[in-house]
């Protein structure tokens, strides 16, 4: 169902949605700082983001997940939401034990994302704030 | 809910941090003791990790990566052998062996590991925050 207002907040729903998915992978990198042959992993928010409001990728269309009968299957793909791929992040300096987390390049992408996230909570709050606003009769 | 993940990851890996900070606790401790519970000097302990999905990323299990701790393997360095004549357990030639403690590499290890905690310390609250303010939306 298309209704004005979710056509509204839709851009910034699904903005907040691709955050929360990144900020679950950063954690992940940050977790396994010390873990041997761990590979960092990002997504790229700004393709991701095309990518889903074009509506394309991942479950929503593009590529075709494998049924899964048994909850012990494997899921087809890295199962991120639609549109998000998974990729490995470049590494600045190799280390011995094939760990490839950089905690400076993490923490700060970590960061970077919260602010992200909360700026769509304030778009989608002043947008809030509007309709309700066009709603009173005042 | 990907944010909730955060959270157990964060989690696990403090866990496991923690476990490491217990390994070279221990380590120190020990780094005197002659004998052990079977007898032969104490060998230093260090805890390998792993990473594991975490079980609440059911929905995107590939990104949802938290740490395990495998298993605990015991150096294989051999014993700093010490010159004390004096000692019980010192061997007929005069030497005791101490326990392989490298105090430096544990110290060294220790600021590692508490680092590490601090990190995932902060991730927490950060997706602690996040998430009030998900759930402030539209207040």
């Amino acid at each position: 169902m298309t209704h004005p207002i979710d056509t509204e907040l839709a851009f910034h729903q699904r903005a907040l949605n691709l955050q929360a998915y990144r900020q679950q992978v950063l954690a992940s990198n940050i977790a396994n700082a010390d873990t041997p042959h761990y590979k960092a992993r990002d997504i790229d928010f700004k393709a991701s983001l095309q990518e889903v409001l074009a509506g394309k990728g991942g479950s929503a269309g593009g590529q075709l997940d494998l049924a899964r009968t048994a909850p012990r299957h494997f899921p087809a793909g890295d199962g991120a939401p639609a549109g998000a791929r998974l990729m490995y992040r470049r590494e600045t300096q190799s280390s011995v034990d094939g760990n490839t987390v950089d905690m400076d390049v993490e923490r700060a992408a970590f960061a970077e994302n919260a602010v992200r996230y909360e700026a769509s909570l304030t778009f989608i709050n002043q947008m809030l704030r509007n309709i309700r606003a066009a709603l009173q009769n005042q | 809910m990907s944010m909730l993940n955060v959270f157990n990851i964060a989690g696990s890996a403090l866990t496991a941090q923690s476990a490491r900070l217990n390994a070279l606790a221990s380590n120190l401790a020990n780094a005197d003791s002659v004998a052990g519970p079977d007898g032969r000097p104490y060998s230093a302990r260090q805890v390998v990790f792993a990473a594991r999905p975490v079980e609440g990323g059911a929905m995107h299990p590939g990104s949802a990566v938290g740490v395990r701790v495998i298993g605990v393997v015991e150096s294989a360095a051999p014993p700093r052998m010490v010159h004390d004549p004096r000692n019980p357990a010192a061997n007929e030639q005069g030497y005791v062996a101490m326990p392989n403690v490298n105090v430096v590499e544990e110290m060294v290890n220790m600021i590692s590991a508490s680092r590490a905690y601090q990190s995932n310390v902060e991730v927490m609250n950060t997706a602690k925050t996040l998430m009030q303010k998900t759930l402030a939306l539209g207040q």
